[in-house]
């Protein structure tokens, strides 16, 4: 495993480094290290404050851990109307958590999203920023497998 | 039947985006190649007369926009894109991104020889790492065959944050920071990116740019309604048959749009209300779908073009569950800076999902209504100044939905 450090003294030089870094942490670790955070502060000299809230702002970074393969289902209004609902049930049926919950061999966390541009045919889920679409109960099973 | 114009997607389909030589030999990177042969305050003149206006929802004129930061004198000038794309039901920034890359490249090149820039920044949201990827490629044969010269790209990634799209505070997050709005004025042009002029312009814009050069401001200016002309990219969602993407002039009609590009509603139901510019855009009745899309003419019917999002509910839709997750959207969106908007959005879900709930009287719709109006005057940015437009226009045209709720 990478170490935390490094990864986030690459971008010291780099201005607004900040949010590279963390993009940086997550693609790595997927979530952003507690103690990375406070590496981050001293390395940008920055007050610890500031650090954690830059990282809690954002919704897409996570400080502490979370599942390998985030599912994101997107709660906007096309995607609502289009049944976004019956694919939240069909995916917490399926994985036995409820959103926001990560499984327990830590696995899958499920999230709510906004809209994620793939508006062509809804409703649409991503996991790990890739997109599935047109999404219907029944094709969870399918794509589930792809990760299992 | 109306038909499509693709200028913006000239060459959707024809060339390979991830080669630049395909760019090039479809009439690519002439533009700059002529704009640069033009002193700095001709080209923002041409710029200006054609009459381009923003295309992230503002509707600026762009020329104009430059001159502010060509005529502030500073050691160091940015170019920014706005590839934040955050308004629900918009995907037009993806697809000139994905589809014709250099494009943008060469908007931003142009604009940055006209104010005095060598340095540019693409801000692409979180959602699309797929598209940094692609954007990262065409920025290096862009590097290796020399054609943006001392001009440097670089892309940044966005984090998942909707109101990030406001320009001060995509500015505040390439700096590394919250992104939280700015208090305006100074204006990015003059006080911008690390103090900066900074030029923030939409992807739409600057693709907009190349082919005004090549062809001329009179060009232009002659395509669709007189005081927005071009085309416009529109993305069509929800009850309408064909839920794709069309460039048009701006002097289509919404009812154009709807049924001859997109095929109609389907399932043989009726029409019952469209919303378009994204999420903050007003709901629109059928009585006023005659109305053309560009920015004044729907800024004279309570609407906006926005980002050109367009999304139609057909008649079995409830708007009040719709309006629900709206007013949810704009809760989890606020920033928190302001108050009327920190408060505000965090009340006007409350009331929404009381009256949703049936729970409501008349008296609440009044309050939604006052509430409404005083956060479309009293926040500080966008965000909170239009997100009771949603609320406000469907009080206006579609009461009926919310007092069915009444128990
Ligand atoms: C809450 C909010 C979100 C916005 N999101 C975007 C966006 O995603 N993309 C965009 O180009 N402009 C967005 N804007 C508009 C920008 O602030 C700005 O006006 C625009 O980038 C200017 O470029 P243009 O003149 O080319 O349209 C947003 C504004 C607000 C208030
Ligand atoms: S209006 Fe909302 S999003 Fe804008 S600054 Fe105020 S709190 Fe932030």
């Amino acid at each position: 495993m990478a170490d935390y450090k490094e990864i986030v003294g690459a971008y010291k030089e780099v201005p607004g480094g900040l949010i590279e870094a963390y993009h940086a942490l997550q693609r790595e670790f997927n979530y952003i290290p507690e103690e990375a955070v406070e590496e981050a502060a001293q390395i940008f000299d920055i007050p610890k404050a500031k650090a954690y809230g830059v990282a809690t702002f954002y919704s897409y970074f996570k400080v502490g851990k979370r599942g390998k393969y985030i599912i994101r289902i997107c709660e906007s209004a096309p995607c609502h109307i289009a049944g976004a609902a019956q694919v939240v049930s069909a995916l917490e049926k399926e994985l036995g958590i409820k959103m926001g919950e990560t499984t327990a061999d830590g696995l899958f966390t499920l999230e709510f999203t906004e809209c994620v541009g793939q508006c062509q045919a809804t409703p649409v889920i991503t996991i790990n920023s890739k997109p599935y679409e047109d999404l219907t109960p029944d094709k969870i099973n399918a794509i589930l497998a792809e990760y299992k | 039947m109306a038909e499509e114009m693709r200028i913006l997607m000239r060459n959707y389909g024809k060339i390979d985006p991830l080669n630049i030589d395909d760019y090039i030999n479809a009439g690519g990177y002439k533009g700059l190649e002529k704009a640069r042969a033009m002193s700095q305050k001709d080209l923002i003149a041409e710029v200006q007369k054609s009459g381009l206006r923003g295309r992230g929802g503002a509707g600026f004129n762009a020329g104009m926009k430059w001159g502010f930061s060509y005529n502030t004198p500073a050691d160091q000038k940015y170019v920014v894109c706005n590839a934040d794309e955050g308004e629900p039901g918009t995907y037009k920034d993806r697809l000139i991104m994905e589809n014709d890359p250099q494009s943008v490249l060469e908007g931003m090149a142009v604009c940055g020889y006209a104010i005095g820039s060598n340095k540019g920044y693409i801000y692409c949201r979180g959602e699309y790492p797929y598209v940094v990827e692609k954007l990262n490629t065409a920025i290096e044969q862009a590097k290796a065959k020399g054609v943006l010269g001392d001009f440097d790209i670089e892309v940044r990634m966005g984090a998942g944050a909707y109101v990030c799209g406001e320009e001060s505070a995509l500015i505040e997050s390439i700096e590394g920071h919250r992104g939280e709005p700015r208090f305006k004025p100074p204006f990015p042009p003059v006080t911008g990116l690390w103090g900066k002029p900074t030029i923030v312009n939409n992807v739409e814009t600057f693709a907009n740019i190349p082919l005004i050069l090549e062809k001329g401001a009179d060009w232009f200016a002659g395509i669709g309604a007189k005081s927005y002309p071009g085309t416009k990219l529109m993305t069509l969602t929800g009850d309408v048959a064909n839920r794709t993407f069309i460039e048009v002039p701006t002097d289509t009609t919404i009812r154009q749009v709807i049924f001859d590009f997109g095929g109609g509603i389907p399932g043989g139901k009726k029409f019952k209300a469209v919303q378009i510019g994204g999420t903050s855009g007003g709901f629109i009745p059928e009585s006023l779908l005659d109305t053309a899309i560009d920015f004044d003419s729907m800024g004279a019917i309570g609407a906006t073009l926005g980002s050109g999002a367009v999304f139609v509910m057909d008649e079995s839709r409830d708007v009040v569950d719709v309006i629900n997750q709206i007013t949810k959207f704009f809760e989890h969106e606020s920033c928190g800076k302001c108050s009327p908007c920190r408060e505000g959005t965090k009340r006007m879900h409350e009331m929404v999902k009381y009256i949703y709930s049936g729970r409501g009287t008349a008296a609440d719709l009044d309050l939604l209504e006052r509430l409404g109006t005083v956060m479309s005057k009293a926040c500080l940015c966008g965000l909170g100044q239009a997100a009771p437009s949603p609320v406000l226009t469907t009080l206006q045209h579609f009461k009926a939905d919310y007092t069915a709720k009444f128990n």
